[in-house]
């Protein structure tokens, strides 16, 4: 019993952790535009896609993933450049439906550039299952669960102790009050794009050797990251990791112990209690847009 | 939108200048070409069945043609990318029968597609060969419809009988929310009783699921589950055999055709050493013996797929290849386009040996296979295998 629930857990964190990480990216570009960019999960999908082609083409992890997750990021640069800064003045409304259509456009290029087969990526360190309480978890998982905690720390330390941190949590406060101190706030938004794309292609290489990536992958893992952050509360960062490894539990809980037909509606009839009685999330700024 | 011919090869002015001497000449080319319709899922959700269609469809029309072409015509293949999407599949349907005229329609990847296209073939009374799988498109028969693939309800026989051999009376199924695999779990779960085998656990996952480990958990802690089964296709397979290597579930684990490529192995990886599925026998090709009636198609098909597209060959593409060759041969036979005739012929077929099992068709029964066309395959160091 104890070990079932122990298996359950180990699974729900894992795959909470990289809702979380795509959570983390849909806050990073909310806090800076008030945009939610439905291209998040494409960014999943490239991080996983270049790297396979890359590490295809001979090139080694160490060598494949920094070039696939710069890659991903440069794709965010430009959706911000061509995209979201030609259309700034539209309503964000319109700049929402923009990131819908890059989306879109992504997964065709993606379809065309490498092709539509499922590509399972080797696992950084072996298969060979760790047994934890009677509990079993891949190594792989391990590697999710420790990057994502370190990425958590790095962005806590990027905000609160950087300049540009500071300069992105400013905007994400008051927009016209930072542009008035001197920030950059159009530099900000760029950068923002760049960021959680990076983000999300690094959700999209650390779960391509368990889950395998194909070029739609990012269409669900974009909707349950969106939801996780929904659930955290949009644009807090402590929210998007609560909410992902929330939902990511939520999700094996139920497919375990209740029934797994139901596993999705289940936890989105958590995620609309939480909503109902929480409006803003559980980490959101409360009230903070009634003013 | 493609349209084949084998001119395509000589460059566009070269095949202007052939044709020209054709025409002087008064050769049989100067007629109008025989015209196949396609509409087939070569991008969206099922584009890893659709892609090697299209592919297999482009590939044998040159072939034929380059070999003088049928009835001294050439072939001229119209195809579209129907995406998936049974409305976008009714809608060129339409196309292929009122615009471009064609004499046969090969295509429907999926039975969505399939069924949307049926009401319109039957009424226009087009000899319509579907690639999909499910037993609803020939089950009742319909004049004008024939199909090539297995269907669900064959592919939970020969799971059954195999699971019979080991006896095995007790299993799990789990799979996914694609219309195969709820199609494919529902004939089991009619079937079961007949061969007595008890489902005692039927979990499902969700379409873009990334973990199966807690379904599996929950099977394996199912008292008396003797062997697991999941019907479905897709990604979901290739994650529900992983998490069972990662749960280190020892029971066997049987998979439907739905994963019956190469592709499932590489996903799966050493998870995926033991798994059995239901199959056709151009996946095994190569170690058929050679006494097998298959053989020479198989290998065939085989070596002109590969060799031109520098990819594994699936059995998708092999539907394709039926599907082709029994319209064709049937024209043949039938000594003209006409559709009626065609038609007939089609559903005569007798004795015919493609790369999905002999197809002997008849008035009752459109699609023409039995259980002899599945072979029960095991992976066995990373490749498929013939179980004995």
């Amino acid at each position: 019993m104890s070990a079932q629930f122990m298996q359950f857990l180990l699974t729900g964190l894992t795959v909470g952790a990289i809702y979380a990480l795509v959570a983390l990216g849909f806050s990073i570009i909310f806090n800076a535009s008030h945009v939610i960019n439905f291209a998040q999960g494409e960014f999943v999908m490239i991080g996983g896609m270049a790297t396979v082609s890359l590490s295809a083409a001979g090139l080694p992890y160490l060598l494949a993933i920094p070039l696939a997750v710069a890659a991903a990021a440069l794709v965010g640069l430009a959706l911000e450049k061509f995209a979201v800064e030609p259309a700034r003045g539209a309503s964000v409304v319109t700049l929402i439906i923009i990131t819908i259509g890059a989306s879109i456009f992504l997964r065709g290029l993606a379809m065309m550039v490498w092709d539509k087969r499922f590509h399972a990526l080797k696992s950084f360190t072996g298969d060979a299952p760790i047994a934890i309480g009677g509990a079993t978890i891949l190594p792989q998982s391990l590697w999710v669960l420790g990057v994502t905690f370190a990425i958590v720390l790095a962005l806590s330390w990027f905000f609160g102790r950087t300049l540009l941190g500071k300069a992105m949590l400013a905007t994400s406060h008051n927009r016209l009050a930072a542009q008035l101190v001197g920030i950059n706030v159009r530099l900000v938004l760029f950068l923002s794009f760049g960021l959680s794309a990076a983000l999300g292609a690094i959700a999209g290489i650390l779960i391509a050797p368990i889950t395998t990536t194909s070029y739609d992958v990012g269409v669900m893992l974009g909707l349950k990251g969106f939801a996780a952050a929904i659930l955290g509360g949009l644009g807090s960062g402590i929210g998007a990791v609560v909410g992902g490894l929330v939902l990511g539990i939520a999700e094996t809980m139920s497919a375990g112990y209740l029934s797994s037909a139901y596993k999705d509606a289940i936890a989105f009839v958590i995620i609309l209690a939480v909503l109902f009685f929480m409006p803003s999330g559980l980490f959101g700024n409360r009230g903070g847009e009634r003013v | 939108m493609k349209s084949t011919q084998a001119r395509i090869s000589f460059g566009r002015g070269l095949a202007a200048v052939a044709a020209t001497f054709a025409l002087l000449s008064g050769a049989a080319v100067a007629q109008e070409p025989i015209r196949i319709g396609a509409f087939l899922a070569v991008t969206g959700p099922a584009a890893s069945l659709g892609d090697p269609e299209q592919k297999t469809l482009e590939l044998y029309v040159e072939r034929i043609n380059a070999a003088g072409g049928v009835l001294g015509r050439k072939l001229q293949l119209v195809s579209y990318d129907s995406a998936g999407d049974a409305e976008k599949a009714r809608t060129f349907a339409k196309r292929l029968i009122e615009q471009d005229k064609v004499d046969v329609i090969v295509g429907g990847t999926s039975t969505g597609e399939t069924m949307a296209a049926i009401p319109l073939v039957e009424a226009a009374q087009i000899p319509f060969v579907s690639l999909a799988g499910a037993i609803v498109i020939v089950e009742p028969v319909k004049k004008w419809v024939f199909k090539t693939p297995h269907t669900d309800r064959m592919a939970c026989e020969k799971i059954f009988i195999d699971m019979q051999s080991r006896k095995i009376s007790k299993i799990a199924l789990i799979s996914g929310p694609g219309g195969f695999d709820k199609s494919m779990r529902a004939e089991c779960l009619k079937l079961n009783a007949k061969y007595g085998i008890d489902v005692v656990a039927d979990e499902t996952y969700g379409g873009g699921d990334t973990d199966m480990t807690a379904q599996l958990t929950k099977i394996k802690n199912t008292a008396g589950v003797q062997a697991v089964l999941n019907p479905g296709f897709g990604q979901g397979p290739a994650i529900v055999t992983k998490n069972y290597g990662q749960l280190g579930i020892s029971l066997p684990l049987y998979q439907s055709h739905g994963v019956a490529s190469k592709e499932f192995i590489k996903l799966a990886g050493a998870a995926a050493e033991g798994v059995r599925l239901p199959g056709a026998a151009v996946l095994v090709a190569d170690s058929l013996p050679a006494s097998d009636p298959q053989r020479a198609v198989a290998v065939g098909y085989k070596q002109a797929y590969e060799s031109r597209f520098k990819s594994d060959i699936s059995t998708f593409g092999g539907h394709a290849y039926d599907g082709l060759m029994l319209a064709v041969e049937a024209i043949k036979r039938a000594g003209s386009t006409d559709k009626a005739k065609v038609r007939d012929a089609i559903e005569a077929t007798r004795g015919y040996v493609g790369t999905g099992g002999v197809v002997n068709m008849s008035a009752s029964d459109h699609m023409g296979l039995d259980l002899s066309a599945f072979r029960m395959l095991e992976v066995k160091g990373g490749n498929w295998t013939l179980v004995k």
